[in-house]
């Protein structure tokens, strides 16, 4: 096993993967180190990757047309930013911007679909973990849909 | 079924003359009241709240937000919601109200001691609790870990403002705060509170959970505690909020289910009443 195939085994969102998996997730990551401030990606533009966290905090950010940067959620250690590479057109439906010095895995998301389609198990793996995120963030939309700190009065 | 603490303080019908002392601006509808008690002292446990009484207005239930080690001032943290929260926001230093109280069931600090202690708050629902966290900072080798989360709407609606700065800045506590909107000046999490709970220290064998805010956000909450994080719903307690009216059990107005929230509450272990969270007539 690679040091980055260990260090990826060592993360809950890749629990109960086989070595061989994740030594073919390794294949596709880097490590990146991260200043504040900076942007990680811009919406709209090509979902080339993903991360996940290590070390840090990143914003996911949506654009409101006059109004600015609104920030959406934050992600922090163990957690995974990016799904848009896994759907066409592949283009982020968010932005990010990196809050404190963060490090984190990159995945190139043209190598992470390539294996998922040459290896079921590794896509259907993938995906579990992936709708669970994104199960995980719609529930929370709802609840910060509903406002429910906000005043009746 | 919680501790039920019979009222003693005062006479539970009538109210007594409390001198306003000072009233301070916590939020755009929110504010603090600081009492001075008639007779110098006005003991209370965590989690217990008054009825507090607009002369020739109404009266309203209103947790007590102060620290139960200084009886010598009632203080009440009060949202404007309605006609007599409006009224109270009209009153100034030297004013008086009427009050009834304390009634209802507190925190049960005492029964956390020996373990974590795991303090969960949304928006105006910090209020309740922080006689809790007085109580928990003063008596903090009493705890293990002590965490406090805290989440609100946005950052200008972070409550007692100051005091998270404190307490955040304190070594021997973990505290976290999120929002659930924010723009680029805020640098925290944003988030719904329960994304919090896997980033703090605890061990749910051992851990003790106070939870207090918008029932939605307590259930979601007492919900990831039980079934991600694994804490006993017997540990985990809730204050309810209904239409007090008696805060003795007596008149019928707060009923939820089999209980009254102002006599066998506010304060309420998880376990018995889980099954009512979801009961949309209740």
């Amino acid at each position: 096993m690679t040091d980055m195939a260990q260090l990826l085994s060592e993360m809950s969102f890749f629990e109960g993967l086989s070595e061989a998996h994740l030594d073919a997730l390794a294949d596709c990551a880097s490590g990146v180190e991260l200043d504040a401030g900076t942007t990680l990606f811009e919406e709209g533009n090509s979902a080339d990757g993903c991360f996940i966290v290590i070390e840090g905090a990143v914003a996911i950010e949506l654009t409101i047309p006059g109004r600015g940067h609104h920030v959406i959620q934050t992600v922090h250690d163990g957690e995974v930013i990016g799904w848009s590479w896994l759907f066409p057109p592949y283009r982020w439906a968010f932005g990010a911007q990196v809050l404190e010095p963060t490090r984190a895995i990159r995945f190139d998301a043209a190598s992470l679909r390539q294996k998922q389609e040459t290896d079921s198990t590794l896509g259907y793996e993938l995906m579990s973990r992936f709708a669970n995120v994104l199960v995980s963030r719609l529930e929370a939309t709802r609840l910060q849909l509903l406002d429910v700190y906000g005043n009746r009065a | 079924m919680a501790t039920v603490l019979e009222p003693t303080e005062i006479d539970t019908m009538a109210p007594v003359s409390f001198r306003v002392l000072r009233v301070r601006r916590e939020l755009s509808d929110t504010f603090t009241l600081e009492l001075e008690p008639p007779n110098g002292a006005f003991h209370f446990e965590p989690g217990q709240f008054t009825m507090l009484y607009v002369f020739g207005v109404g009266e309203v239930p209103i947790s007590i937000s102060g620290n139960p080690a200084k009886p010598n001032v009632l203080v009440q943290t009060i949202r404007k919601v309605g006609t007599v929260t409006r009224a109270l926001d009209g009153i100034g230093a030297g004013d008086f109200v009427g009050v009834r109280g304390p009634f209802g069931s507190p925190w049960p600090v005492t029964e956390a001691e020996g373990g974590d202690l795991v303090i969960i708050g949304g928006g105006i629902g910090l209020a309740p609790l922080r006689p809790a966290i007085y109580h928990a900072l003063a008596n903090r080798n009493r705890y293990h870990n002590v965490v406090l989360l805290y989440g609100t709407r946005s950052p200008r609606d972070l409550l007692f403002g100051a005091q998270l700065q404190d307490w955040s800045a304190r070594l021997d506590i973990q505290m976290l705060t999120t929002v659930d909107t924010a723009d680029r000046s805020w640098h925290g999490s944003v988030g719904v509170v329960t994304w919090l709970i896997p980033r703090a220290a605890f061990d749910p064998k051992t851990t003790t959970a106070f939870v207090c805010g918008p029932e939605i956000m307590m259930k979601v909450t007492a919900e990831t505690l039980t079934r991600s994080s694994g804490v006993d719903p017997e540990r985990i307690h809730l204050t309810m909020e209904r239409n007090m009216k008696c805060g003795i059990g007596a008149c019928g107005h707060c009923q939820f289910g089999p209980h009254f929230v102002c006599y066998h509450g506010p304060v309420f272990r998880y376990s018995d009443i889980a099954d009512l969270l979801s009961i949309r007539e209740v």
